[in-house]
């Protein structure tokens, strides 16, 4: 009886999220299966999922010209991330984000153009930033009593190499001991111009997460007093965590066989 | 040549030196006066190299020291000389092969990367809830050993850079009995890959409980030979007392955490701020001292082994009174996890062969699927955290939706913590280095990955 | 009132290699070329439960140039090899490698951009010891191995010839890929 029930969430694409926030529960709506996308999280009740689309994959086996006669390799799969999400948040959420859409306002700033999106999924806070005002944000949910996020646990970076305009994405996590919240700000920069503000004045510890994220994807922190490489050697040319750089293996040898290596070998996307 | 003497120091520097920085124009005249003026103002600053490879540096850790006499003026950290590409290396595997490389991150304490990753993994999957109770005993068992073996690791490798051999060798003796219990449990002694998104690859051994409760009092033996090794002992405390201090504002503001921040006061635990794997229902405290120096970052180990036996006792007991299965009940997602020791070793148990060939074809494809395309996890992101022995650990895994991580990367907490190296150490001894690194305790393969 | 009243006349007889060879596996100080996972487990065999201090071994030297085995235990990454191979460089002869692990053998698992694929591919290797992270037994097995290679190295001219006896094998040995025919 739940395998069958099992079939059909999978059929529908959209597999139960985490419980914390009630929004994002449902399936996915009929456009989204349109779209061909396969497990994409599901979207605000009602009305027609605007689609964050970020890639378009063909073929299952992310190799081509390996002689697969499966007829997979004109599967076509629309890649989604969880798009806006609507008023109410929920939990804590609206509270935070209300509170950082009136400090930017006391300071002059357009709340729109600075806060480019939230997203709530699977119980936590995403919240897109321009790049520019990235360390203004981060001073005012590191200063404001109510919000006092005062750990940031680093940058990570995320290449999305077919998201135009907005290929790496710097996603900052902060945390509030105080409140003991956990928050997220993602902030997008375009492949021809990496550059984001540093956020180091604002959290000294990001210093070296930044270095890690400039020596991994490219993305130069304006402002930061050493942006050197720290997990490659110095003089390293390129950018091993982008998505466009080889994995680098070379061909196992075994007794009669070579193997490839993990990124030319024919495996499931 | 001639014999004037504008051997001295010149007020006129060219732009760009540091001001103060006496300058020495020799044109002709004595060398021995000039060499003479230097020794009186005694300001010689070397550059030592301490490089990676160095028996007291903790691992393959570079650092470059600046000093002057033989006070430390700056020190500068290398670090990427165990970069292994773990996080580009795990978007070529699906989630269940992830766990055996996010394992081999922090070697000492390979069970919280584990567990973090699936706990991120789970929540994208939506499956948190169904996790079975038992298998979240199993985490924290598991978790709470680790910890305790890691913070002997620390202790005892801490002692022996500073000399002290036998506090490694005690460290480790207690240690191998903690192994002994990894192995009887996984089958390895380090790097086990044995928390899968969902569960846990298989369930314990008939007789772990009570083994474990027999090696427990020679662990906290061995902890406890180490105190008595260390907490009076006057040089001991002679070494570490007021070295390596850090301020409770600068942990926050560096990104410090684990036992460091708990040792200036903030009993900053994530196990009890945003618990996990049923933390919220452990009776356990979080030791704190009031003064953030080497000496107090030891004790607070010791604290936290005592509290982790503590726990591991209770989740013993929960385990002895919860049988039940160890893996998620959702078959597209659930790691065949019945596996039992046969003839030629370890691997899928009859019963399981069983009723794949024979009776039930869904699990056989099932079975299939799972291992050679392994399952899909919707699309988003999630930040898992966890309370690695060494301070918070932070897993950031991105999801497109396929059978492969899109991205996932680990915040490791010895990367975060070797920041504050610079701030520890300068203006003090070179001697203090080492006991400050080892207090702060940085296992390169974390900072690396 | 041993071995030495039934000897003729008082006198052994050896080759100067089997005393050399006895002499110089007696006490085989290691390197610390601790370098990850493998790095613990070598640790855990200096300590009194698997004791290597029974051969003699215990004391790793911090100095290459009082060393005289380098046991690379743990991954090497393209960032840490030439570091590697100055310590190596920096030994006095006589000296061999074990590499410990399959990282340090082959790459491991670790078939990308950051790795060396075999530590091989820069220092010489005597005895190569398999698992990720082997355990201390094994690493105590690659050892006696190594000892047993080292009490039978041949001296001088022998030694002249059976390297050059070995490079010959190896450059008209067949490729391991090109090995067909072996499941028969």
């Amino acid at each position: 009886m739940s395998e069958r029930d099992d079939e059909k969430q999978s059929a529908a694409g959209a597999a139960k999220p985490g419980a914390s926030s009630a929004e994002v529960g449902q399936r996915a709506t009929a456009s989204a299966l349109e779209a061909g996308s396969q497990n994409i999280p599901a979207g605000p009740r009602g009305g027609r999922t605007q689609l964050e689309v970020i890639a378009t994959h063909r073929g299952l086996f992310g190799v081509e010209g390996t002689g697969d006669t499966s007829g997979f390799g004109g599967l076509v799969s629309t890649i989604a991330l969880p798009p806006a999400s609507e008023r109410p948040y929920g939990g804590w959420f609206d509270e935070v984000v209300d509170i950082l859409v009136e400090i930017l306002t006391e300071q002059g700033l357009d709340p729109e153009a600075v806060l480019e999106k939230v997203v709530v999924d699977r119980g936590e806070l995403t919240i897109f930033v321009a790049r520019e005002h990235i360390d203004t944000v981060c001073r005012a949910l590191r200063d404001d009593q109510d919000l006092r996020f005062e750990l940031c646990l680093g940058v990570s970076g995320v290449h999305y190499p077919q998201d135009s305009g907005r290929e790496l994405h710097a996603v900052y996590q902060l945390m509030s001991v105080t409140h003991v919240r956990q928050l997220r700000l993602e902030v997008a920069c375009p492949d021809s111009d990496p550059h984001i503000p540093t956020v180091v004045d604002t959290y000294p510890g990001n210093d070296w997460h930044e270095r890690e994220t400039w020596d991994m994807f490219g993305i130069v922190f304006d402002g930061h007093p050493s942006l050197a490489r720290t997990l490659m050697p110095d003089d390293w040319v390129g950018h091993p965590q982008r998505k466009d750089y080889p994995l680098g293996g070379i061909p196992v040898e075994y007794k009669g066989a070579v193997v490839p290596p993990p990124d030319n070998r024919r495996s499931y996307r | 040549m001639s014999a004037s003497t504008n051997a001295r120091p010149t007020a006129a520097r060219p732009a760009g030196e540091a001001p103060g920085a006496p300058e020495f124009v020799a044109e002709g005249g004595d060398w021995a006066e000039i060499a003479a003026e230097a020794e009186r103002l005694g300001e010689e600053r070397i550059v030592v190299n301490m490089g990676p490879v160095h028996p007291s540096t903790h691992g393959v850790l570079r650092l470059v020291l600046e000093i002057d006499g033989e006070t430390v003026r700056e020190l500068r950290v290398g670090t990427g000389y165990l970069h292994t590409g773990i996080e580009k290396n795990m978007e070529y595997r699906t989630w269940t092969q992830g766990v055996t490389f996010c394992t081999r991150m922090d070697y000492v304490a390979p069970f919280f990367q584990e567990v973090a990753y699936c706990l991120g993994v789970e929540k994208l999957l939506g499956v948190t809830d169904e996790v079975p109770v038992r298998a979240s005993l199993i985490r924290v068992l598991l978790m709470e050993l680790n910890r305790i073996a890691s913070h002997l690791v620390a202790i005892g490798t801490g002692g022996n850079e500073l000399g002290a051999t036998t506090m490694m060798t005690v460290a480790f003796r207690g240690r191998e009995d903690i192994l002994r219990i990894f192995e009887r449990i996984t089958g390895l002694r380090m790097n086990h890959a044995f928390i899968r998104p969902g569960g846990v690859a298989q369930d314990l051994p008939p007789g772990t409980t009570d083994y474990v409760r027999e090696l427990l009092p020679n662990i906290r033996l061995s902890v406890k030979e180490l105190q008595d090794l260390t907490v009076e002992n006057p040089i001991f405390k002679r070494r570490q007392q007021k070295v390596g201090y850090v301020s409770l504002a600068a942990s926050m503001a560096l990104g410090l955490t684990g036992p460091s921040v708990r040792a200036a006061g903030l009993p900053l635990d994530m196990r009890k701020l945003q618990p996990y794997c049923g933390y919220e229902t452990y009776d356990f405290e979080v030791p704190t001292r009031d003064y953030s120096d080497s000496y107090n970052r030891t004790m607070v180990r010791f604290d936290e082994c005592y509290e982790s036996i503590k726990i591991v006792l209770q989740a013993l007991d929960r385990l002895d009174a919860t049988p039940g299965p160890v893996m998620v009940a959702d078959k597209k997602i659930a790691w065949p996890a019945q596996l039992s020791i046969g003839s030629d070793g370890q691997g899928n148990s009859l019963e399981h062969i069983k009723e794949i060939m024979s009776t039930s074809m869904e699990s056989l494809i099932h079975h299939f699927k799972l291992v050679t395309e392994g399952f899909r996890v919707p699309a988003g992101q999630v930040f898992q955290t966890v309370e690695h022995a060494k301070g918070v650990m932070g897993v950031h895994v991105v999801s497109d939706g396929g059978t492969r991580p899109y991205r996932a990367h680990f915040r490791d907490p010895s990367y975060s913590n070797l920041q504050s190296t610079a701030m520890m150490t300068e203006g003090g001894q070179l001697a203090d280095v080492v006991v400050t690194l080892a207090s702060l305790d940085p296992v390169l393969g974390g900072v690396d990955r | 009132m041993g071995i030495e009243e039934k000897v003729p006349a008082g006198f052994m007889l050896g080759t100067v290699e089997k005393v050399v060879g006895l002499a110089r596996k007696s006490s085989v100080w290691p390197v610390t070329m601790g370098l990850a996972c493998c790095a613990i487990e070598m640790m855990a065999t200096g300590t009194p439960r698997f004791d290597i201090s029974r051969f003699g071994m215990e004391v790793f030297r911090a100095s290459p140039r009082h060393a005289d085995l380098m046991i690379v235990s743990g991954r090497v990454s393209h960032k840490m090899a030439p570091v590697i191979r100055n310590v190596y460089d920096q030994m006095p002869e006589p000296k061999w490698v074990i590499s410990m692990g399959v990282c340090a053998s082959s790459g491991g698992m670790f078939n990308n951009y950051a790795i060396v694929q075999g530590v091989d591919h820069i220092l010489p290797v005597d005895i190569y010891l398999p698992g990720c992270p082997p355990r201390p037994e094994m690493l105590l097995n690659a050892i006696l191995e190594l000892h047993e290679q080292i009490r039978n190295s041949p001296l001088g001219v022998n030694r002249e010839e059976a390297a050059r006896k070995a490079e010959e094998a190896a450059l008209a040995a067949t490729p391991t890929h090109q090995m067909k025919g072996l499941l028969a």
